[in-house]
């Protein structure tokens, strides 16, 4: 059951993934990254992360592709056009280097993980009242900086997005 | 039957290639920055499936972190596209040279 599961979103992932590669057009890119990250969502939940699958639906999806969204419609940016002549060489060195990344990185991965067995999920693991005992209490310190940071995030993008002042256009 | 830690890390690296690929290859900055949302993403299935194996909620909690950071990091970067857009009518990235040498 849980293999079928896998089975069926990583397949999803992968393909949405590739779709956002692949597409001209950015809002069905964005849309494909949306399917890939709610696939996402459910393979965290297959690994045992409630919590982190229903951020990852809320703040990834809900949030930041919303936000991609708007600045997508916003620009008016339409189909990225393809480029005259054959496929540049950019475009075969990226392929390769992409698939050398992939072979030497997962063989890594696999010789690291040499046949190590996992052990069954525990009630205590899969709480989402353990994340938050650590959070507020080890991770008590980066959570306060975190939310430092968002401010000083939010502050920092609407000022540069905002429109520029009479004379400021005038001396670029 | 259980899925064993390795199949996540494999569709991880694949799915990090895949991003890696688009970062490279797009021109429109907008596509390029989705590409690097697919690759933060890639590592952060590989944190929580190492959380996993592990048993240690540590991995977690920086998946937590990043997902912060990603909103941060979202909200900064599509500003700067908005502001390069108004100055350059454009966001395809091999016309903004700007900062080229």
């Amino acid at each position: 059951m849980e293999a079928a599961v896998f089975a069926v979103f990583a397949a999803t992932a992968l393909g949405s993934a590739i779709a956002v590669v692949a597409h001209r057009n950015p809002v069905y890119s964005t849309m494909s990254l949306v399917l890939t990250l709610l696939s996402t969502a459910v393979l965290f939940v297959l690994l045992g992360s409630p919590f982190l699958a229903a951020l990852q639906v809320l703040l990834y999806t809900g949030a930041i592709l919303v936000l991609f969204l708007f600045v997508i419609m916003l620009l008016n940016v339409g189909r990225e056009r393809r480029l005259p002549g054959p496929v540049p060489a950019q475009t075969w060195v990226a392929g390769i280097g992409a698939v050398v990344l992939f072979g030497a990185t997962a063989r890594l991965l696999l010789e690291a993980q040499g046949g190590r067995t996992t052990a069954p999920l525990s009630e205590e693991f899969v709480a989402t009242r353990s994340l938050a005992e650590l959070l507020f209490s080890t991770y008590l310190l980066p959570f306060e900086v975190i939310a430092l940071l968002l401010l000083v995030a939010v502050v920092a993008a609407t000022w540069v997005a905002r429109r520029p002042s009479a004379d400021e256009e005038k001396t670029p | 039957m259980s899925v064993p830690v390795s199949w996540y890390l494999i569709l991880a690296v694949a799915l990090f290639s895949v991003g890696v690929f688009g970062a490279l290859t797009r021109r429109s900055g907008i596509a390029i920055f989705l590409s690097i949302e697919l690759m933060l993403n890639a590592g952060n299935l590989a944190l929580v499936a190492y959380s996993r194996q592990l048993g240690d909620h540590a991995g977690q909690m920086v998946v937590f972190f990043a997902l912060a950071v990603a909103a941060a990091e979202a909200a900064v970067g599509l500003a700067l596209f908005i502001a390069i857009f108004r100055a350059r009518r454009t966001i395809d990235v091999n016309r903004i040279n700007l900062m080229r040498w």
